[in-house]
């Protein structure tokens, strides 16, 4: 066992902390605030690799593994959440192209997703299939050298602005998971188009929106994987999408302490500053263990994964426990700035606003709940 | 175009802390970091090499630790790094300086433009880039905010207190570069990478047949008598606002304070 970073590693993240604080923080909250996709700061990570960083050399990536992923991630999202969250929903099709993608979709699809060229999203929840895949309706028919695609997808992180997108449709509705099936989609393929951006409670910046396919064309080759084998494509991409949500509420967490801990040592009532308080003190306490825990389950189920060995459990404790730290962590950081952080002057009423959505996306706490048990019930089957 | 860029490794002064007993400089702790003038040097010659091809060779004189300055240049985008680097340098003033990198340039030899920031951010003064260009024989324009070359001719524009100053020069010429020339450029990861396996190259006082008595303590005329931090002045207040009214308050405050 060893924490520390390699020296190359190290470098790596005093580059992207020096990005965060000149590039992205500073108009973090302005991002969030005007409800437009951060386009200058994905540029700005663009031109320093942070999208090349799991991918194999050939494919023009660093090689440095999902740990490493992780680590970036959470520091682009504790200087900005909506960076933060274009980076994690971009993995969502980076990902499942580098794991299943033939050598022709890897050098067309991989190679612009990894320098950033290319923005990626991947497209499978919809009305009546959120948490249950199985349900998928949007239909997939085999016409000559085509899939044609019908039907809509909802809440797509980064639609609209993406170029490249991992759509799960289905070959046969009513035969459950087996039907379904991978497809990538570029954006302008005929019968695409973006359908309503949702308005939400957090998460201003991060567009996340309806995608339509009306006999959409899709050509063979851009089944991902196999016909019908679309199932272990959307769990395996969801598998590291766990712990790219991790990753993010362990950032805005990060970010809710820092922010309060600061506070505490300059608001002074009754003559002292509030963090001399215990009261205040022991919330601090509970927050930073937490976060630590939390960072400590996403390290663990990224290392899994860079290890080659199974992550799945960990990377469900890594997002359940992190996303209900977060919400916690940012409540207090709210109730540890009294009153001005209920206002809109200062960032943590925005913390605790975004933090909400990790315990609902990319499978609720109460799924991540169910994949736990399900896997410790096959592990101590008797 | 054959360009030479000298940078120079300071202190991080934005986190710079004076003892406040000796009145030096805390050293301890505080990041080196490229002379932010340098770093304008360094992408001015980036951008000349894009538009006419050539090559961009950084140097720096200092202890072997500022080798990390020029592996910063290296990840911008520079091609070759030499480090000018002797015990006999140590304590050179800004004579001294201009004698050892000119003589290192003689060195190099083969080159059309010398790149410098206008100064360093720690001694501030300015002297070493006109040092060089005079120990060279070459000439020398300074405060440039703009190079445009064609030929063997150079068309440098010069920020100067209120005018822009436009300058033709034939080459060889040493230019130093003001901030509001440029954005450097932030390297990304896979160049500061590759930067680290490249080869920086180390030259001595005999390497570039520098002679002793001009180089250091003993080629240095000049002597630091005493180092002190200013005096701490009482904080200014700051007006924030609409320009309207806070010009209106200004001069409200300047009647007040009988100033005006």
């Amino acid at each position: 066992m060893d924490f520390r970073f390699t020296e190359d590693e190290q470098m790596i993240i005093d580059a992207v902390k020096e990005l965060g604080e000149e590039e992205l923080a500073p108009y973090a909250s302005e991002v969030a605030e005007k409800g437009e996709f951060p386009t200058e700061a994905i540029e700005k990570c663009r031109e320093m690799d942070i999208f090349a960083i799991p991918v194999e050399e050939r494919w023009g990536g660093l090689d440095m593994g999902f740990l490493m992923w992780g680590t970036i991630g959470e520091l682009l999202s504790y200087y900005c959440q909506t960076t933060g969250s274009v980076y994690g929903a971009h993995m969502l099709a980076q990902y499942p192209i580098m794991h299943f993608g033939n050598e022709e979709q890897l050098e067309k699809y991989l190679v612009p997703l990894t320098t950033g060229e290319h923005i990626g999203a991947f497209g499978l929840t919809e009305p009546n299939a959120g948490s249950d895949a199985g349900s998928v309706q949007t239909k997939a028919e085999l016409r000559g050298d085509k899939y044609i695609l019908n039907g809509t997808k909802i809440f797509i992180s980064n639609g609209g602005v993406a170029e490249t997108y991992v759509i799960i449709a289905n070959l046969s509705p009513g035969k459950g998971t087996r039907g379904l099936t991978a497809f990538i989609v570029e954006k302008g393929f005929p019968g695409f188009e973006f359908g309503k951006d949702e308005k939400k409670m957090g998460w201003d910046a991060l567009p996340n929106r309806e995608l339509i396919f009306q006999d959409c064309e899709v050509p063979v080759e851009n089944v991902l994987y196999k016909p019908g084998r679309g199932f272990r494509v959307a769990m395996e991409t969801l598998g590291v999408g766990r712990i790219g949500m991790a990753v993010g509420a362990v950032g805005l967490a990060q970010a809710a302490f820092d922010a309060a801990i600061l506070y505490s040592q300059q608001r002074e009532q009754f003559g002292q500053k509030i963090a001399e308080f215990q009261a205040i003190q022991h919330m601090m306490a509970d927050m930073a263990t937490e976060i630590e825990a939390s960072r400590l389950l996403y390290q663990k189920s990224a290392w899994l994964k860079d290890q080659g060995e199974p992550f799945e459990k960990v990377a469900s404790m890594a997002k359940l426990y992190s996303s209900e730290t977060v919400g916690r962590v940012t409540s207090k950081a709210v109730q540890i700035h009294g009153g001005v952080g209920y206002t809109r002057e200062f960032p943590v009423e925005r913390y605790m606003r975004d933090a909400k959505l990790f315990e609902i996306v990319e499978g609720t706490s109460e799924i991540q709940r169910n994949i736990i048990a399900n896997l410790l019930l096959r592990e101590y089957h008797i | 175009m054959n360009i030479i860029v000298c940078i120079k490794q300071v202190p991080d002064t934005s986190e710079v802390r004076i003892d406040p007993v000796t009145n030096t400089i805390i050293r301890e702790g505080v990041p080196a970091i490229i002379n932010p003038f340098d770093e304008n040097a360094i992408e001015e010659a980036l951008l000349l090499r894009e538009e006419h091809g050539g090559k961009v060779t950084v140097i720096t004189m200092g202890p072997p630790q500022a080798e990390t300055a020029l592996r910063e240049a290296l990840a911008m985008g520079a091609d070759e790094a030499i480090l000018v680097s002797d015990r006999c340098f140590a304590a050179s003033d800004t004579l001294a300086t201009s004698y050892v990198l000119s003589s290192a340039i003689r060195e190099i030899g083969d080159y059309d433009l010398i790149l410098t920031g206008k100064q360093a951010f720690d001694g501030d003064t300015a002297q070493v880039p006109p040092g060089i260009a005079e120990q060279l024989g070459i000439p020398q324009v300074t405060f440039a905010i703009g190079i445009e070359a064609e030929g063997r001719k150079v068309r440098v524009r010069r920020l100067l207190e209120d005018e822009f100053e436009v300058v033709e020069v034939r080459t060889p010429v040493l230019v130093s570069c003001v901030k509001q020339m440029n954005e450097p450029r932030r390297p990304g990861i896979k160049s500061k990478l590759a930067a680290k396996k490249k080869e920086i190259v180390i030259w001595d006082a005999a390497c570039i047949s520098a002679e002793a008595c001009l180089c250091g303590f003993d080629g240095s005329p000049t002597r630091v008598v005493r180092t002190f931090a200013p005096t701490r002045s009482t904080q200014g207040k700051r007006f924030e606002g609409e320009a309207r009214d806070s010009a209106t308050a200004v001069v409200v405050a300047l009647i007040d304070e009988k100033i005006i």
